[in-house]
């Protein structure tokens, strides 16, 4: 099977996942991804011929809710999770542009 | 410039919806909360959360896809955009990409040129991600995710309009058609509606698009213009330099007048889409779309024509009063209450208009009751109040929403009709003013203006004018008579 999954790819894709990877790590998701890719092979062997594609593992629609306030104030659970700590109620986070 | 250019635009539209709840959780949408109140773990991304879709979100889409033409999509689902940045807490927004709701609806839009049709290639539903402040003190950002959950559509236009006049046509049309559905309130300046610019140049004539930018952070109707125009300058001078424009999104600002690039949120725009798992699809079938469409109220054209054919009003009355839902909801109201439609009309065509320009606030920001108009127009009706109390009284009832007849009782404003009362202050202002009663007779007649003035002053305003007016002519007559007998 040729190599589909490059260097490049890995490298990419790592940084769209704000990931950093070592060499060995990197090989190995390589190795991982072409095995994806190939399961993904097999499955496109099946004839799906006018089969709509599956958009939800369960055979369920039209899940809602009313539009009627359940929650109080959740500030307390939020700023419990903050690592950059707090300041006037807001979560500190690195600098941001824009 | 030797060469002649066309400016091609498309619009994304972000529409706040009004909702009380946010659209995956139970979390108030309410502005302006103490900052991460509004939060549970659903809005705030935390693991093993479950959002659950809120099943007005779903009518309100469906609803203005059914008022700007769209075909609705009866088997939609959503989708899970990726990306990393601090307003949004899951590393993803929930929208819809392979699947919105709505699609290849149209717009009518009247301009200078006559009337176009401006395509709707989608609306799709999604959640608005939190806010963030920058800390100057610190130099951090500080985030806060009440807005995060917040259900928004995204209209996205095709590119069909070609100049900020057809752009600005566009976004009152469909602000109009929102607000009238009571869907959102479209307040620009308070970020419920906000609006995109994707801008190219291509030489007239050209079959091609050119490169198009996107800019974000128009606030108002003139930013927009005038980032439309200040973008469409700086494309023209790339391309007359011989250098490319570059696709990117670039940021507004209004007070220097020129976009700036921004930072793309990440290195690359690949959000790598893919459905979300927690969400089953949606399926809006014939039953529901035309229950939707049954509870759709008039929209502002029917209400522009009704306007002029129910209650005899201009064309251009009517077109005022029903440039704002807030505005033709106060016209109906007041004149259900006092049945008088010419009245309320001159009220908010002319007194109220003004009091807006000069607090610069906008229509949709109007929060006086119909009844207490109702009952000034009344008071003035029934010869309570003259014209210039109920103009003063009329200020308060603007800022304050003040009852204007308890207000009258309390300060004594009632017009005084009594002759006698008026007859007393006349004789006191001619007493005092013996120069003007002596011009007058020497033939200078606008003399008796000042005298009613003072006489009207001395009376606080609150005198009939009328009575004080046929008073002050008899007794200068009278007395020029009685100099001469």
């Amino acid at each position: 099977m040729a190599e589909r999954i490059t260097g490049e790819m890995i490298e990419y894709v790592g940084i769209l996942a704000k990931l950093a990877l070592s060499e060995e790590e990197k090989a190995q998701a390589g190795r991982d991804m072409e095995r994806m890719l190939g399961y993904i092979d097999l499955l496109n062997e099946v004839d799906t011929e006018g089969v709509d594609p599956m958009t939800h593992l369960f055979s369920v629609a039209n899940v809602f809710r009313e539009d009627v306030v359940t929650n109080g104030d959740g500030s307390e659970a939020v700023w419990a999770g903050a690592p950059g700590g707090v300041k006037e109620g807001g979560l500190k986070a690195p600098r941001t542009l824009e | 410039m030797s060469r002649q250019y066309e400016t091609v635009i498309g619009l994304e539209v972000h529409i706040e919806l009004a909702t009380r709840t946010k659209i995956f959780c139970g979390c108030s949408t309410a502005f302006g909360g103490a900052p991460n109140s509004h939060t549970c773990p659903v809005c705030t991304g935390m693991p093993g959360s479950l959002p659950v879709l809120n099943r007005r979100v779903v009518e309100h889409a469906v609803a203005v896809g059914l008022a700007t033409n769209c075909r609705i999509t009866q088997y939609c689902k959503f989708d899970r955009k990726n990306y990393f940045y601090p307003d949004n807490p899951q590393n993803y927004q929930i929208s819809q990409l392979y699947l919105p709701i709505c699609r290849d609806g149209w717009i009518e839009i009247g301009t200078a040129a006559g009337r176009r049709v401006v395509g709707i290639h989608e609306i799709h539903m999604e959640e608005d991600a939190g806010k963030l402040i920058h800390d100057e003190w610190e130099d951090c950002t500080l985030v806060d995710f009440n807005r995060s959950g917040v259900p928004l559509i995204e209209v996205v236009s095709e590119p069909d309009m070609r100049s900020a006049e057809e752009v600005i046509a566009f976004l009152e049309k469909l602000r109009l058609i929102v607000q009238y559905l009571g869907a959102s309130d479209c307040k620009l300046q308070e970020g419920s509606m906000r609006a995109d610019v994707n801008l190219s140049v291509r030489e007239m004539g050209s079959g091609t698009f050119g490169t198009r930018t996107e800019m974000k952070n128009l606030n108002s109707f003139k930013a927009v213009t005038r980032a439309i125009e200040g973008e469409r300058r700086r494309q023209i001078e790339l391309l007359e330099e011989g250098r490319p424009v570059i696709q990117e999104t670039r940021r507004w600002d209004d007070n220097k007048e020129y976009s700036y690039a921004m930072r793309s949120k990440e290195d690359a725009r690949d959000y790598r889409y893919f459905p979300d798992p927690d969400l089953p699809p949606v399926v809006i079938d014939d039953a529901w779309i035309e229950a939707i469409r049954a509870r759709q109220p008039e929209l502002h054209e029917a209400k522009l024509a009704r306007y002029q054919a129910e209650f005899g009003l201009p064309a251009y009355d009517a077109g005022i009063l029903t440039s704002d839902k807030r505005l033709a909801d106060l016209f109906e109201a007041t004149t259900a209450l006092c049945g008088r439609p010419k009245r309320v009309s001159n009220w908010l065509m002319v007194e109220t208009m003004r009091l807006l320009r000069e607090h610069e606030r906008g229509a949709d920001q109007l929060d006086f009751s119909p009844e207490n108009l109702a009952k000034l127009i009344g008071l003035q009706e029934r010869g309570v109040v003259n014209g210039t109390v109920a103009k003063r009284i009329f200020e308060i009832i603007f800022t304050e929403d003040i009852d204007p007849e308890a207000y009258v009782r309390e300060h004594g404003l009632e017009t005084v009709g009594d002759e006698g009362a008026i007859r007393r202050a006349v004789e006191a202002v001619m007493g005092a003013n013996p120069q003007s009663v002596a011009d007058y007779h020497g033939g200078k007649k606008k003399a008796m203006g000042f005298l009613v003035g003072q006489a009207m002053r001395a009376m606080g305003g609150r005198a009939d004018p009328g009575a004080v007016n046929r008073i002050v002519r008899q007794m200068l007559e009278g007395d020029a008579s009685g100099d001469l007998g």
